[in-house]
């Protein structure tokens, strides 16, 4: 999953079930996703929503079932992964090192999520909002073909989200899968609407 | 390679401005400046106890930076995100342990020339000195990042880490002792190969324990 994919991104969950903490948090859930689709995560707090992303970023093992991604996978999630005593761009900068990503699709990050004006200060000093931004920059400069976003909206406002929008839509137009786990939900057309309940099952 | 280059300067970007980097170099001059004080301007006797104050210092340097090696990254996400890009988390342990390497081992190597002259260690003794912690900081900085990995996010994790740490490197510590001995024997040679072992053996210690503490 960690190499640039030839073939088009795809993503397929067959019947998994997790157990965290003696709790079922997932169970018989199946989703699959094509190239160019959006996905609307939702349910109620600790139906499984993160629990699902961080399943498919392979950084949870599951009980039972089996999923497959193609292409390469990033998740902004409640931790920024960014190192607090960094500049912004220099926070970015390790990543897109990581991510092989060059200086300008690092800018062309920066610039989408409106971080220009911010990227010399240290990340420590920025805002929720701005924080917020600064990693989703991080996703997208990465290029990844798979974006797993976990509620991406918190703490952004209205100019934000909007930017946030047509990134998730750029995204997609240009053949990539983009999960969002909101409770709100994104101002823009997505093609399923995966309801979770409080079994974690798709609903 | 490199990105695991990028990952190793991180490491010691974050040990240069998080006081990784000065503070176990502090503290180790800071002991071979108290020494003399305890013992009195006995020449002979600094000569030949200093050696050894500066092994005891070294090994409870390694301690200091315990608590900002893993679980800064874990709160942080880092470490997720590193594991979400295919990195092992062995060879994640393995560049903490050369940027250890290099922000810790390197400076304390130099700050021996300066311990030693405050202790009036012989200049006889000195390159023994240096070479002997040349030999058993890697392997010290490679048992501080295991240990920093198995006690992240444990309530006192420093008092842990050093109650977990300090039995483990007495045997670097008595071949350390030995180099410093009128005849050492072999103790460079066994001191050489129990760093090399604990050197090697450590990425997959700490990876284990980076795996088993993620949730």
């Amino acid at each position: 999953m960690s190499s640039r994919q030839a073939s088009l991104p795809s993503l397929s969950l067959d019947n998994v079930a997790v157990v965290r903490g003696n709790r079922m948090v997932l169970r018989g859930l199946s989703v699959t996703a094509r190239a160019g689709d959006i996905i609307w995560i939702r349910g109620a707090n600790g139906c499984g929503k993160s629990t699902l992303l961080r399943l498919v970023a392979g950084l949870l093992t599951m009980t039972s079932g089996e999923v497959s991604a193609e292409g390469r996978i990033a998740l902004a999630d409640e931790n920024l992964a960014l190192d607090a005593n960094l500049t912004v761009d220099a926070a970015l900068h390790f990543w897109a090192e990581m991510d092989g990503a060059s200086a300008d699709e690092r800018d062309a990050a920066l610039t989408d999520m409106d971080l220009q004006g911010l990227a010399n200060i240290p990340v420590r000093f920025l805002s929720t909002g701005q924080r917020k931004r600064a990693s989703i920059a991080r996703v997208l400069a990465s290029k990844a073909d798979i974006w797993l976003l976990d509620e991406p909206y918190n703490g952004l406002d209205s100019a934000s989200c909007a930017r946030l929008d047509q990134a998730i839509t750029a995204r997609a137009a240009s053949g990539g899968i983009v999960l969002v786990a909101a409770h709100q939900p994104p101002s823009i057309n997505v093609a399923n609407s995966l309801v979770l309940d409080s079994q974690g099952v798709a609903a | 390679m490199k990105a695991f280059v990028a990952l190793v300067a991180r490491e010691v970007r974050l040990a240069w401005t998080g006081g990784g980097l000065w503070l176990p170099v502090v503290f180790y001059l800071a002991v071979a400046t108290l020494f003399p004080f305890v013992t009195g301007p006995d020449k002979a006797l600094l000569a030949r106890t200093g050696g050894g104050i500066l092994w005891i210092a070294a090994l409870l340097a390694t301690l200091l930076p315990i608590e900002r090696l893993i679980l800064p990254d874990r709160q942080s996400g880092v470490l997720d995100q590193l594991a979400l890009r295919g990195w092992s988390d062995e060879l994640v342990a393995t560049a903490k342990i050369a940027g250890q390497i290099v922000a810790f081992a390197l400076p304390l190597l130099l700050a021996t020339v300066v311990g030693s002259a405050l202790i009036g260690l012989p200049e006889a003794q000195l390159g023994t000195l240096l070479l002997g912690l040349a030999f058993a900081l890697p392997a010290l900085s490679g048992l501080s990042v295991m240990i920093a990995a198995l006690t992240a996010g444990l309530s006192g994790a420093s008092a842990l880490g050093g109650l977990l740490l300090v039995p483990i490197t007495i045997p670097l510590l008595i071949f350390g002792a030995g180099t410093l001995a009128e005849d050492p024997g072999n103790a460079m040679q066994l001191l050489a190969a129990t760093s090399l072992a604990i050197t090697a053996l450590s990425p997959f210690a700490a990876g284990a324990a980076l795996r088993a503490g993620r949730i």
